[in-house]
């Protein structure tokens, strides 16, 4: 039965593709500008590659047409994805000028214009599309994103939260930590070392405002300098190309509101 | 490839010893030893790291990014407080230079320099001075009104952006030409 199913299944999948191409009869090409750098050719500067892709062969997400470009005609192409649906954060990359996750983002149809994909902007790049993240999960760590409490819980079993306390988590808990948000802020660009960047300081404000943590005070001295935190000049880039639809600005002008009546 | 080969903690591939071992061993040990890690104390990663950065090119950042009302009005604001600031200092640092050195530059000579130019070069120096100070005054409090944790949504950044542009347009305009 299950398999009578499957199998119809199928025969009306190709039999509706095997139409839609009849029906539209002509290719819908589209050309993807890539960026193409090689470690085993340093001397070699990095450069934009094209690739044309039939929109009428490929899926509807930017994702669809570079594993299609990667299967089909370049398999040099490197670039990280994992889960295809916008919950691992590993294919977040600069599409048409935006930072964004290559599985959550539509392939523009208009075939008259090229679209540029990008590695991440001003990181490292370790080939093709691979950005090295290693300095950002560094900040993460520094901010201890974990429960940390000096008290044991009052029944001796869990720590109990208030509806009210852990609704102040939502819109904070799920950040994927692509770093499309830092790595689209002018700020993080030009003082990577020092300033934590948007995805970050959203996170210390998630474990700031956790009522079950006890350690705000120490983690409100970590972020009391002039870099950590004071670099973000509201320029609001994060919250623009958040592909989740967060909002680390806001989470940031909490922490300035919270350090300034310290 | 031999390039790189320096710069990572690459495990030497034990070969030789595979002799006389069945296939589906042989295919075992491939498997096992593709996976195996090799420790590094946080001292040789940074070294790692730090080798590979040297060859690593930086990506493309402020000239492929797209340019968003954003980014765009931040970097007006700091434009126009940079040299409003900048023309400030400099004509208070030419008031005390001039009453120091016995220089005819003060305030009486000032007006009567630009009373005597042409109407086009007044309005057009007006307007130099008038939008960016529009500008920076109606996006200031546009920053204020942000401390305060309000309008930070996306839409309430694009909201109060078209507002502080309304009021440059408005303010600026009749502050240059009346």
């Amino acid at each position: 039965m299950f398999r009578s199913l499957l199998r119809q299944q199928t025969t009306v999948q190709t039999g509706f593709r095997g139409m839609a191409t009849a029906a539209a009869q002509t290719q819908r090409i589209k050309k993807f500008q890539v960026y193409r750098w090689n470690p085993d050719t340093p001397e070699i500067e990095p450069k934009m590659k094209t690739y044309e892709v039939d929109l009428n062969h490929c899926g509807p997400m930017v994702l669809d047409a570079i594993l299609k470009i990667k299967n089909e005609q370049d398999p040099t192409l490197t670039f990280r994805r994992s889960c295809r649906e916008g919950i691992c954060g590993s294919c977040a990359m600069n599409i048409g000028g935006t930072n964004t996750l290559a599985c959550l983002c539509r392939i523009d149809t208009d075939t008259s214009k090229d679209l540029k994909i990008y590695p991440l902007p001003h990181m490292f790049v370790v080939r093709d599309l691979v950005p090295d993240l290693t300095h950002f999960y560094k900040q993460y760590k520094s901010i201890q994103p974990y429960l940390q409490r000096d008290t044991l819980p009052a029944d001796g079993r869990e720590n109990l939260q208030s509806i009210e306390d852990r609704a102040k988590l939502d819109g904070l808990y799920e950040c994927i930590l692509c770093a499309c948000c830092s790595t689209s802020c002018p700020s993080y660009w030009w003082n990577q070392q020092q300033y934590l960047g948007p995805a970050v300081l959203m996170q210390a404000y998630r474990w700031l405002i956790d009522s079950r943590d006890e350690a705000s005070k120490i983690r409100k001295e970590m972020l009391q300098n002039s870099m950590s935190l004071y670099r973000c000049h509201t320029i609001m880039n994060c919250a623009r190309t958040c592909p989740k639809g967060l909002n680390p600005g806001k989470a940031i002008a909490e922490i300035k509101k919270q350090l300034a009546f310290d | 490839m031999l390039a790189r080969s320096g710069l990572g903690l690459l495990r030497k591939p034990a070969t030789g010893a595979m002799f006389g071992a069945s296939r589906l061993a042989v295919s075992r040990m491939i498997v096992a030893r593709s996976v195996s890690t090799v420790k590094a104390s946080h001292e040789q990663e940074q070294e790692i790291l730090i080798a590979q950065r040297k060859n690593r090119p930086q990506s493309p950042h402020l000239t492929i990014y797209k340019p968003q009302l954003t980014a765009i009005l931040s970097t007006f604001h700091r434009l126009t407080g940079v040299a409003m600031a900048g023309s400030f200092y400099a004509l208070t640092c030419g008031l005390a230079a001039s009453s120091i050195l016995g220089l005819p530059f003060d305030g009486a000579s000032l007006v009567s320099a630009f009373a005597a130019l042409p109407v086009a070069i007044k309005v057009f120096a007006k307007a130099l001075m008038a939008y960016p100070f529009a500008y920076h005054f109606a996006n200031g409090i546009r920053h204020l009104v942000w401390d305060f944790g309000k309008e930070l949504t996306i839409p309430g950044v694009y909201r109060t952006g078209y507002i502080v542009l309304g009021f440059t347009a408005a303010v600026g305009s009749y502050l240059a030409f009346f």
